[in-house]
Formats: structure tokens, C-alpha cells, sequence
């Protein structure tokens, strides 16, 4: 009926002129109005969807995008080595030890020139500090650690904003509030102006955005510790569930023989699919760190607990693709005198191939994104330090956007919902993946 | 099939053949059951050397099954079960000690519907010689290949594209093609399930053509539901009705003097 729909001009459908060809009426208006009805719910409720979908990207994108950006403040830092370096050794480690203000000494002889403070005006160069990140002095500190020849010399360095003077440039943290209810202050307004003025404060792209790790001042966080995290446990789900995943579908789709246990077993992995994923992470807690030993935080337990929550993903998946090949092509292996194992290998296997990959993939995705059993292993610690390997604590793209959201600063708002940003770019990139290596494997028979 | 139908004591009509064969394939009360539900009601039959044999039979006569027991096949049917005894060569293939891989390299099989591999055409071919290990160097193989795709007058049509995968071929030349892929590991018995049912007259002209040329290196057992195809390719006929050998003996005798009224109702058209 669909197609004798489709080829007659829709407006000739119920048309008095095409029902004469029969003269007992076998209910054509009543069937065209029902396929009709049929497309525009169709048509509905993917209309809603879409919008949903704008509605969620065009909140998150536009509280998030300024959090690319980030307010920075170019002084012209004197590295006296009477400061830097009192006792004359200039090495890295004499840097690093000793009296730490003599850095916030160095901060503050820039700001003093910068701004033309008074030496002797004490509450001017402690407002003119509010203004840099808390962060500015150690960040001076392993500069010159880094390079000692900085030692002597005159340079202009980028010195982040605090969270609130970015809110406030950003326009979040507005002018027009009373002063009172306000986190920068008349004063400091003043100061940023007249920095403006001199075009030393500009916005710039936030790479510390991607490098750093947590941090209490939010213009010093970064989701770096997270993306390596999430990295090495998206490589241990990739190493431990495709082998075992695709070796288990094999073997039941293929070579188990058909009885109540493996009925019994492709219920339970159907069931597996749908169990919580908290349930998951308690398991993991109990087996991974609390029998296992295995170290709390590490990306190695996240990616075990998420390779449990992926496999039963993966294999009802790769199942299907396996179910997908005719059995014709089994038939003319084994036909031929190739071995059941030959057959699965040579021709069944890669036939179901992008499948397969479509499955993993999508798999990964899901547990690149799944937070509650991380929580429940302990993935949402304060970690400043990049993991170097993943028995290392660290924590996940998703636990991070958990712990930003509790912050209440502005900058860790904007930090939350750029984070969301950051791990949908990379869930779209792995769907684009998907295709592309379906596109690439599928073949035609 | 319905247990009505399984009346006993069964005794097969058999008219000897006036130019006698050796025997290939030595089968005795053969017995396949599904499940619950029996196919074959115990099958005797010799099947000649280098020979066609035609089953012919209505839908659901058991020919296809028997066919499929030559070579195990029936082995990765869940629930199938095979009694009595097929030799083939005196061997009982159905011995534990024989190896089906062995025997499937010598009794090859072609199907209903073409099933070339998602391959190229030379590897279509190629693949059955390489697992088995038959070409020693690659020129062994290629000749291997050329000489199949020449024996199963493919080549000609295909010389030049023999990298091209082998779906993209026409229905007529994909069978040919896995007519080609079977003789390629020379196998000593080709069983062939209904491979003209899926091609039309022309292509089926070729594909009968060629089985009457293959008939001189190979025992051939073919399923037809095409009585002038049983006609014009086999030498000897079977006709199998609800799971009983109802009738066998030389192609022209079954077929215009049936000794049985059931032949005799199938041929002419009056059940089936």
C-alpha cells in the first residue's frame, strides 16, 4: 500500500476520480489518512528530539565558550637575582627552596611599576594583588626553576586573572550591582581599567584549560589529570573488553552448542546490559580495591570496572553482527573443507568486522562518559600531578564536569559546562570514528 | 511431515543400470532426524562413478538432506542425527576416525543460491587449495585457478577481472564460479543442491552444459526440482517422496517407464 502511495501524486490521494477505477469502497481514503497520520507523528517526535537536542547543545555551548578564553595580565617582571637568588647559587633546586615571597616580592615590584602604585601605598598593592591568580607566584617560581638564565633579566611575563576579575571581563560578574553584593570591588575596577588603558590585560586562548590539573583557584584548573586519566582507561577497556568481548561472542555465537546453559548464559549477559552501573563500581570497590588490593583512584581500576560495565555492550553486539552474515558464506566455507575455525575466521568474522567495530566503539563511548562507579572508586580526588602511569591516581573527563559542578565560583561554572563541551567533542569524534570504519569495512555480497 | 505418512515395511523400486558403473558412494538405511521430527526413513542407494544422479522429489522429500549427509553437512545442523551407513569408496564417512575436513576437500558442494565469498574471483577460487595446502609455489596456484575457472567455462569471461570481487558477477557466472571454487581442490564427488534454482534459462543452459562436461573427472549427485533438467543432465534418477527412496534406476527408464504410480504421478505433473 505504501508504495501505490508514494507513486500516485499526493493530490490525486483520495481524489473521487482515482476510487471510480473500483466502485465498492475498499476503505482507500480511511488507509491514505492512516499513513498520513502515521508520517506525522513520525515527523513529530523527531521535530521534538532535534529541538531537545539544540536546546541542551545551545546551553551548554553558550555557557561554556568563554571558558576557552581566559583573562590575562602582561607585566614587565625584573628577576633581580638580590631576590631571586639571595645567597648567589642559582640553580634550579636553590629556586625552589628557600623563602617563598621573595617571588610575591617580584609580583609586587611589577605591579608597583605597572600601575605606578606608591612604594609606600600598602593597601593599593595589596588591591592590585587581588587582581593575579594566587597562582602567580609559585607559576613565577618553576619558570625560573625551569630556566635560571631568566636570573638577571628583564621580562614581560602573562600572569592569569583571578577567577573573578575573568568573571567580571567575561561580563558575568557585572558592574551595574551594588557594590556590596559585589566580588570586585570600586577599587578594583579602577585598576582594571587603567590596566586596560595600558593594554596589559587581554584576553587570551586557555590552554591551561587542557594542561592543568585540579586546582582550589578555579583559573588555575584544568581537565589535563582527567584526559590522561580518561585516556589510560579508555586503552584498558580498548585492550581488556575487545578481545574478550569479540573471543566470548565467537565462541557463543559460533562454536557453543545450543542447550539450556548457553541459554542461560545469553540471558544473563542481556541482563548484565542493563544492570546500573553504580552496581558496577561497588563491585569493583569490593573486588579490584578491596580484595585485589589494586591501588584507590587509578586509572587501571576505572578502566577494569568500565571494561564489566562495556563487555555485555560489546557482545550482545558483536552477537548481532555475527547473527548479520549469511549463513550461505558459512555454508560454502565448510563446503570447501575449510575447518569451522577457518570459516569463522576467514569469511564470517570479517563480514561481521564493522559491526564488531561499530559496537566497540560505541561501547568506549558509553564508558568514556560514565561516571558513577568512578565515584565509587574513589575517581573524583583532588590530583594536581599527571599520572604517569595507570596504577597512578587519577581521575576522569566525567568526574571532573561532577566535582567542577559543586564549585560555586563563576569561573568553575563556565570550567563545568566547557568540560561537557570538551567530552562531547570527543564521544562525537570516537560516533565519527564508528562510521567511518564501518564505511571502510563494509563490504558488499 | 507428519507421522502418518511413515508407513512400514518400505521396499525401493530399483531398475539396475544396463551399462554397469563401479559404485563412488555405498549408502544403507539411512536415517536423518531433526529434533523430533524424522526426514529420512532409512535410504539405500549406490551411487555411480563418474555419473550424474538426479533426486528429484516434491518439497520436503528428504532429497536435500540425504544430499547434505554425502558430505556432512548436516553435522553443524543443531539437533540433526545420521543413522546407517554411507561409504564413500568403502570408507564409512561417518567413522569417528575420519576427518570431515578431509572428506568435505573430497566431496565437494555447490548451492541452491550462488555464494561466492565477498573476494575477488582469483581468490574465490584460490581459497580451497590454499587451506588445503595443494599449490606449492604461487604459479602452482594461479595455474590451479586458471585451470578450474577454463573447467567451469568461466574463464573466459572473467580472465581480465580477475581481481574483481567475485559478487559482482551475474547470477549464472557466480554459480559457475562456485562450481569453479569446488573443483579447485579436485575433489572426487560434486554435490550439487537445486544450483539452478536461482538462475535463468540461459545461465541454467550453461550451468547443465557444464555438468554433462564435468561428468567425465567427477561423480556428480544433483537435486533438481526441474524434471527436464533431471532429464537432460543425469544418467540415473532417485524419486524420494516423505522421506522414502521411492524409485531409481536409469534416467530415460524412470522417466518414460516408471514402474511406480507415484513416479509416475510426479513426473507427469500430477502431485508435487
Amino acid at each position: 500500500m505504501t508504495e501505490t502511495a508514494s507513486r500516485l501524486p499526493a493530490s490525486r490521494l483520495g481524489n473521487p476520480e482515482v476510487r471510480a477505477l473500483s466502485k465498492a469502497d475498499i476503505g482507500l481514503r480511511r488507509r491514505y489518512a492512516a499513513e498520513r497520520r502515521f508520517r506525522a507523528y513520525g515527523l513529530a517526535a523527531v521535530t521534538i528530539a532535534i529541538c531537545f537536542l539544540l536546546v541542551l547543545f545551545g546551553s551548554i555551548v553558550s555557557k561554556g565558550y568563554t571558558a576557552f578564553l581566559q583573562t590575562r595580565i602582561t607585566m614587565m617582571v625584573d628577576f633581580d637575582p638580590a631576590i631571586v637568588a639571595p645567597d648567589g647559587d642559582r640553580s634550579a633546586a636553590a629556586v625552589m627552596s628557600g623563602n617563598a615571597f621573595r617571588f610575591d616580592d617580584l609580583i609586587a615590584a611589577s605591579l608597583q611599576k605597572t600601575l605606578e602604585i606608591d612604594p609606600n601605598d600598602e593597601d593599593g598593592l595589596y588591591d592590585a594583588l587581588d587582581l593575579l591568580s594566587k597562582g602567580s607566584a609559585p607559576m613565577l617560581r618553576s619558570m625560573i626553576a625551569n630556566d635560571p638564565s631568566l636570573i638577571g633579566t628583564k621580562r614581560t611575563v602573562d600572569f592569569y586573572a583571578t577567577g573573578d576579575v575573568d568573571a567580571f571581563i567575561k561580563g558575568t560578574i557585572r558592574a551595574d550591582v551594588p557594590e556590596s553584593q559585589r566580588l570586585i570591588k570600586d577599587k578594583h575596577i579602577v585598576l582594571i581599567d587603567k590596566l586596560k588603558q595600558e593594554g596589559s590585560l587581554h584576553l587570551a586562548f586557555n590552554t591551561g584549560l587542557f594542561t592543568n590539573g585540579a586546582s582550589t583557584r578555579p583559573e588555575m584548573a584544568g581537565v589535563g589529570v582527567a584526559l590522561v586519566g580518561s585516556l589510560y582507561m579508555m586503552l584498558v577497556v580498548l585492550v581488556l573488553s575487545l578481545p574478550l568481548g569479540v573471543a566470548g561472542s565467537i565462541y557463543l555465537e559460533e562454536f557453543a552448542p545450543k542447550n539450556r546453559w548457553t541459554d542461560l548464559i545469553e540471558v544473563n549477559i542481556n541482563n548484565l546490559a542493563a544492570v546500573p552501573s553504580i552496581v558496577y563500581g561497588l563491585l569493583g570497590l569490593a573486588v579490584f580495591i578491596n580484595f585485589a588490593h589494586l591501588p584507590r583512584s587509578a586509572s587501571l581500576v576505572g578502566g577494569l570496572v568500565l571494561t564489566l560495565t562495556t563487555l555485555p555492550t560489546i557482545i550482545i553486539t558483536t552477537r548481532a553482527a555475527l547473527k548479520a552474515v549469511p549463513p550461505s558464506i558459512r555454508e560454502a566455507g565448510l563446503g570447501i573443507g575449510a575447518s569451522k575455525m577457518q570459516t569463522v575466521f576467514h569469511h564470517v568474522l570479517p563480514l561481521a568486522m564493522p559491526g564488531v567495530l561499530t559496537g566497540t566503539i560505541i561501547g568506549l563511548a558509553h564508558a568514556l562518559g560514565e561516571t558513577a562507579p568512578l565515584l565509587m572508586i574513589g575517581m573524583k580526588a583532588f590530583i594536581v600531578e599527571y599520572p604517569a602511569t595507570p596504577f597512578d591516581p587519577a581521575t576522569a573527563l566525567p568526574t571532573q564536569i561532577y566535582m567542577w559542578a559543586t564549585e560555586p565560583e563563576r569561573a568553575f561554572t563556565e570550567r563545568t559546562s566547557a568540560a561537557i563541551i570538551i567530552l562531547l567533542v570527543f564521544l562525537l569524534a570516537m560516533n565519527s570514528i564508528a562510521i567511518i570504519l564501518r564505511r571502510a569495512f563494509e563490504r558488499r555480497w | 511431515m507428519s507421522a502418518v505418512q511413515s508407513v512400514t515395511p518400505f521396499e525401493t523400486v530399483r531398475t539396475p543400470d544396463p551399462a554397469s558403473r563401479p559404485t563412488k558412494i555405498h549408502t544403507a538405511n539411512v536415517k536423518v532426524t531433526y529434533g523430533q521430527k524424522q526426514a529420512l526413513h532409512g535410504v539405500s542407494i549406490d551411487i555411480a562413478e563418474k555419473a550424474v544422479t538426479a533426486f528429484i522429489g516434491p518439497s520436503g522429500c528428504g532429497k536435500s538432506t540425504f544430499l547434505r549427509c554425502i558430505n556432512r553437512m548436516n553435522d553443524s545442523i543443531a539437533g540433526a542425527r545420521v543413522e546407517g551407513t554411507i561409504k564413500l569408496d568403502d570408507q564409512n564417512i561417518y567413522d569417528p576416525d575420519l576427518d570431515v575436513v578431509e572428506l568435505r576437500a573430497r566431496v565437494g558442494m555447490v548451492f541452491q543460491k550462488p555464494n561466492p565469498f565477498p573476494k575477488s574471483i582469483f581468490d574465490n577460487v584460490a581459497y580451497g587449495p590454499r587451506i588445503h595446502g595443494l599449490a606449492r609455489s604461487k604459479a602452482d596456484l594461479e595455474e590451479i585457478v586458471v585451470t578450474s575457472l577454463q573447467k567451469a567455462s568461466l574463464f573466459n569471461e572473467v580472465k581480465d577481472r580477475l581481481a574483481e570481487p567475485g559478487t559482482g558477477l551475474s547470477g549464472g557466472q557466480q554459480q559457475r564460479l562456485c562450481i569453479a571454487r569446488a573443483i579447485a581442490v579436485s575433489p572426487e564427488v560434486i554435490l550439487m543442491d537445486e544450483p539452478c534454482s536461482a538462475l535463468d534459462p540461459i545461465a541454467t543452459a550453461k550451468v547443465e552444459e557444464l555438468i554433462d562436461e564435468l561428468r567425465a573427472n567427477f561423480t556428480i549427485v544433483i537435486v533438481t526440482h526441474s524434471m527436464q533438467q533431471a532429464a537432460r543432465v543425469s544418467q540415473r534418477t532417485a524419486f524420494f517422496h516423505l522421506g522414502h527412496l521411492i524409485e531409481e534406476g536409469p534416467t530415460d527408464h524412470v522417466f518414460t517407464n516408471p514402474l511406480e504410480q507415484r513416479t509416475q504421478d510426479y513426473i507427469t505433473g500430477r502431485f508435487g
